[in-house]
């Protein structure tokens, strides 16, 4: 049995007295793949960033290997670093160049020598087809290649888990599969991940477990097959029944 | 070739004296820009706290200096101040005064525009990478901050070079003043001078603004 990495126990997230998470049970054990899901609103981006400590929470626990994330705690910093995120809008930083946006933390923040840090950036770049473009300032990327040096720039840090925050929203069509691949890749090497996506084909494909979430509550939870093909619940139906529309529209003709 | 009267300037101490006004406009501007600049940042850092009272504050000594015309701030505090204070001020001095409120609400503004531009995505992604608040504001937000500024700031050191030129309104003898000073004695030998000394006056001007804008270009370019 594999080791608990995190566990998220009762969560309740409140904004301004609405309860956008509302007791989220969740263990992810090292390995695991997750794939949220949910319409949009439903607050599974703000369980990405409460994972993060990027927003305080109102009640409930979340460990990470046992110890617990808390917005402003001080040993966040910390338990960070192994948490790797990626964003929609990707979030690189604008005024360092591609490696450096790679290589800043973990020299700054972990203190790891720079030259062993550029080495394995390198390697990670390549591995994702962007060798060429260490030198590049994120201006001069598509939204592809950002994101997937934002994938690289988390995956330098060691983190323990990686969180993606819809992170192919933004691009266009063409340039999602390029970044779902890096994704592919990743999980068959075996990382810890939690996705939050709307690429329903590429969740069948990459999840070990789908999460359904529902107005800040967790409606379903299934192995992706299960899910796709015989959800249970009504409202898990009903959602899933928004990316059929094509088909249904191919009936007619 | 027309009679531009330039040949005045070569009489006497002329060149010398115009360059001695030049020279005390931009001893007025580099003062006051010295003095601005810093304190601007400090405003301008300010302006984007969350305290209602402090924001209110600085919003309206902003909106007053902005609206104001300078040169009637520069009446102001020349000749209203004095008198109703009944202090002592010198035109050049009363010049810095002005030229630090003004440039102090200007850089403020600058800054406050720059720091807020910067998307709170910037502090989370920095964040999510484990950097601390001062690691997150060294290498991340300052960053990023400075090269949005230097443009701007240096357009308002040249807008601040400019506006010297009105000083002589409230008797400081600057480059236009010494200008106007050579036209008026040489009105008779050479009536055309106006013209010629004023070309003149506008070339100086030109070259001291024109390496800031050059530099102001260069730094666009190279963090664009």
């Amino acid at each position: 049995m594999a080791e608990t990495l995190l566990k998220i126990e009762n969560l309740t997230k409140e904004y301004e007295g609405q309860k956008i998470l509302d007791g989220i049970h969740l263990e992810v054990k090292k390995g695991d793949v997750l794939v949220v899901v949910g319409p949009s609103g439903c607050g599974k981006s703000t369980l990405l960033r409460c994972i993060n400590a990027l927003e305080p929470i109102q009640g409930g626990t979340i460990k990470l290997q046992g110890m617990d994330i808390r917005k402003g705690s001080k040993n966040i910093t910390t338990l960070r670093q192994k948490i790797g995120m990626v964003f929609q809008s990707y979030e690189l930083f604008p005024h360092l160049t591609v490696i450096d946006n790679i290589t800043l933390a973990p020299v700054k923040v972990q203190k790891r020598d720079k030259a062993e840090v550029r080495k394995e950036a390198m390697e990670l770049l390549a591995r994702v087809g962007l060798a060429d473009k260490a030198k590049s300032y994120p201006r001069q990327l598509s939204g592809g290649q950002k994101q997937r040096v934002a994938i690289v720039r988390a995956l330098c840090m060691h983190p323990e888990i990686l969180l993606f925050d819809e992170v192919t929203a933004a691009l266009d069509p063409e340039m999602v599969r390029e970044v779902l691949d890096v994704m592919l890749d990743l999980a068959k090497q075996g990382k810890t991940m939690l996705i939050v996506t709307h690429e329903m084909q590429f969740a069948k494909a990459v999840a070990d477990k789908v999460i359904f979430i529902d107005q800040g509550k967790i409606v379903e939870e299934a192995a992706p097959e299960e899910f796709f093909e015989h959800p249970k619940t009504e409202r898990a139906k009903q959602f899933l029944n928004v990316f059929t529309f094509e088909q249904v529209e191919h009936h007619v003709e | 070739m027309p009679d531009l009267g330039i040949d005045v300037l070569f009489k006497g101490t002329n060149m010398l004296r115009l360059l001695q006004g030049l020279w005390v406009a931009m001893k007025i501007s580099i003062v006051s820009i010295l003095i601005s600049m810093p304190l601007g940042i400090l405003v301008g850092a300010l302006m984007t706290v969350k305290n209602k009272v402090v924001k209110a504050i600085f919003r309206v000594y902003l909106e007053f200096i902005r609206i104001m015309p300078q040169l009637v701030l520069l009446f102001i505090v020349y000749f209203g101040s004095t008198r109703a204070l009944g202090w002592n001020l010198s035109g050049e001095v009363a010049s810095v005064i002005v030229f630090v409120l003004w440039g102090t609400a200007e850089m403020g503004d600058l800054v406050r525009g720059a720091l807020i531009s910067i998307p709170k995505h910037q502090y989370e992604s920095s964040e999510a990478l484990g950097l601390s608040k001062i690691q997150t504001y060294l290498y991340i937000i300052i960053p990023q901050t400075v090269r949005r500024l230097i443009p701007l700031s240096i357009n308002l050191i040249t807008r601040m070079i400019k506006t010297t030129s009105l000083v002589l309104m409230i008797g400081v003898v600057e480059m236009l003043k010494v200008a106007q000073q050579i036209i008026e004695a040489n009105r008779m030998s050479s009536p055309n001078a106006a013209f010629g000394v004023f070309l003149v006056v506008f070339v100086l001007y030109f070259f001291a603004c024109w390496p800031f804008s050059v530099l102001a270009r260069v730094l666009e370019k190279k963090w664009n």
